[in-house]
């Protein structure tokens, strides 16, 4: 039935959505009418939160002078993409961002794993010691990294993870957000399922492999991009254990860089910007809603 | 939180050790002895990580601060003496520290209320628009999924004193924009006003979650009854936000008092300190190797945000 390109289906479909369609807006609007300044306000903030993107990207392609230039160009009068060959160069970005990539990519899955198995025992099975292990993994929760950050880098330095991407990756590999977001949604899921698997005979890890786990996708799915971004973007940590050159990520190279003596090549910096942005943006409209609907979740518990 | 308990009710929580004591054995002990084992498995690599990685060095720190340990002592722990709270007397003496202290201060108090009023504002509005309201939203989002260091990179530039685009902007009308991030009064307001353009977003769809559950038949009604937009607004959508807010306010509160990154790229924590933050400081701590102090400092901050987030909840629960 989908493959035939019948052309009444087709106008009988859009005929059958366009009744909804044309109700909607008038119940929505209901009293409560929308201003139309209201559309002026949001353009103006839409400009100035886009703005700088834009800058940023239009402005990597200038040449190093036009980039100083006084008073600014809006359009590069000599579009170059040297900034960028530098970058390759100069600084030994394709490093950077596989260091990048390796780390945000395990440290998401990992608590994509543990966090998950965590969530499930703390939402659906009784064992002794629930109370002290779901109290001290939310009382974590609000502490600051810097109060770890000395302690975790004389323990890292010992045991011979400094300067390494296991060292980078371990103590961000199991956090306190990913199990109270499992939790929440393990809550959420009937209890009669795990009943009815037990009267079956299932043994309870095998519930949670194959029956629990399947179905928590949706909220997986929100966690593993969080965990990404939230990754690819952290900064403190990596700056602190990293020693050696090889071993820098993607902010941490362009921070000291920028804050180096070649802080005053502009245009190779806001190439490295670029770079180290673009790629998140991909991810992040891609999945954008459920991001957003992750987000809201947090808040609304 | 939720309170949900679908397991079985308080009652029948029985010690899983009834069995071993020889009592004849119920029928449902057996699954309990199960559950157990089966969430320990699923408990033990998260805890085991958690542990060493996260709980162990919160601890950890704690007890360093009432040392006198430095980075030459790093091999051997056991080797540093204890000097009570000596750190802590030496840090509220320290002139720097005060310094970081009020500006951290500083940070919180121009960046909360500021995030607040342009995320909850933002989120009326586009709460209120039925058109482009996902392309809107998206676009506010997409400061907070992008690194700090690199809109820190850029923001440097459209901050210049000769040719940003800040003050080419503000020259059109006649303004004559200083260097923002050259002098010390202008630059922590500066850091700050950068910080609420890229952390509006998170709580502006959280707010914007929320506001999706005021009953819109409750405005409606206010609306006939003659209510005006700023009193639905002041009496029926904030009480009813009021958890939400509090939230935001925890969250946003925690992430200034943790300000860092900004400084350490945009100003390097200068000019003349003026915009180090305690994060800032500890990071320099444990850059000359002072780990006893750095982790002091530290547990200081801790403290701080401790006490502020049972304030906020106070302050709250009180105007009910």
């Amino acid at each position: 039935m989908s493959q035939t390109l019948d052309p009444a289906t087709p106008t009988a479909a859009a005929a059958a959505t366009d009744v909804p369609k044309q109700k909607r807006p008038k119940s929505r609007e209901g009293n409560i009418r929308t201003p139309a300044w209201l559309y002026g306000v949001m353009a103006a903030g839409l400009v100035l939160v886009v703005l700088p993107f834009v800058w940023m990207v239009v402005s990597s392609f200038k040449p190093e002078s036009e980039v100083m230039s006084v008073p600014p160009t809006w359009w590069p009068e000599s579009v170059t993409t040297e900034n960028y060959s530098q970058l390759f160069s100069r600084m030994d970005f394709p490093t950077y961002f596989t260091n990048s990539a390796i780390i945000a990519v395990t440290v998401a899955a990992g608590n994509m794993v543990f966090c998950s198995m965590l969530g499930y025992a703390l939402a659906k099975l009784e064992f002794p010691g629930k109370k002290i292990v779901f109290g001290l993994v939310l009382g974590t929760l609000m502490v600051p990294g810097v109060v770890t950050f000395i302690p975790l880098f004389v323990l890292t330095t010992n045991i011979g993870l400094a300067n390494s991407l296991p060292g980078m990756i371990l103590p961000f590999i199991a956090g306190p957000f990913g199990v109270f977001l499992m939790r929440q949604y393990i809550l959420s899921l009937p209890d009669e399922l795990i009943q009815a698997a037990r009267v079956d005979g299932a043994g309870e890890l095998r519930i949670f492999f194959s029956i629990i786990l399947p179905l928590c996708w949706p909220a997986l799915a929100t966690l593993g991009v969080l965990t990404f971004l939230t990754s690819w973007n952290n900064f403190l940590w990596p700056l602190v254990i990293a020693t050696s050159e090889e071993k820098y990520t993607l902010p941490v190279a362009l921070a000291l860089y920028a804050v180096g003596q070649n802080a005053t090549k502009y245009g190779l910096l806001l190439a490295g910007s670029v770079v180290v942005v673009v790629p998140v943006l991909v991810v992040f409209l891609v999945l954008q809603r459920r991001i957003m609907q992750g987000v809201a979740m947090t808040g609304i518990k | 939180m939720s309170t949900t308990r679908t397991s079985p009710a308080p009652a029948t929580t029985s010690p899983v050790s009834s069995p071993e004591r020889g009592t004849p054995t119920r029928h449902v002990d057996p699954t309990r002895r199960q559950q157990a084992i089966a969430a320990w498995i699923l408990a033990l690599p998260f805890m085991a990580l958690f542990l060493v990685f996260t709980a162990g060095p919160v601890l950890a720190s704690l007890g360093m601060s009432f040392t006198d340990m430095r980075s030459t002592d790093m091999r051997n722990p056991f080797a540093v003496e204890f000097v009570g709270l000596q750190n802590y007397l030496d840090l509220l003496a320290d002139p720097l520290f005060r310094k970081v202290t009020v500006n951290t201060a500083l940070y919180l108090v121009l960046g909360v209320p500021l995030t607040m009023a342009v995320a909850l504002a933002t989120a009326v509005g586009l709460n209120r628009i039925t058109r482009l309201k996902g392309f809107f939203r998206v676009s506010f989002y997409l400061p907070v999924v992008t690194s700090i260091v690199a809109v820190s990179v850029v923001w440097k530039f459209l901050l210049r004193d000769e040719g940003g685009l800040v003050n080419t902007v503000i020259g059109w009308f006649g303004v004559d924009g200083p260097g923002w991030l050259d002098s010390t009064t202008t630059a922590l307001p500066t850091l700050v006003v950068m910080a609420v353009w890229r952390n509006f977003g998170t709580l502006m769809v959280i707010f914007l979650a929320a506001l999706q559950t005021v009953p819109r038949e409750l405005l409606e009604a206010a609306e006939t009854d003659g209510a005006s937009g700023w009193s639905r607004f002041r009496y029926i959508t904030v009480p009813m936000l009021r958890p939400v807010l509090l939230f935001g306010a925890v969250i946003t509160s925690i992430g200034y008092l943790q300000f860092f990154e900004e400084a350490f790229v945009m100003t390097k924590g200068g000019p003349l300190d003026a915009t180090k933050s305690i994060t800032f400081f500890t990071y320099d701590q444990w850059g000359y190797g002072n780990y006893a102090v750095g982790s002091a400092a530290a547990y200081l901050l801790f403290v701080a945000i401790m006490l502020l987030t049972w304030l906020q909840f106070r302050l709250l629960r009180e105007k009910d």
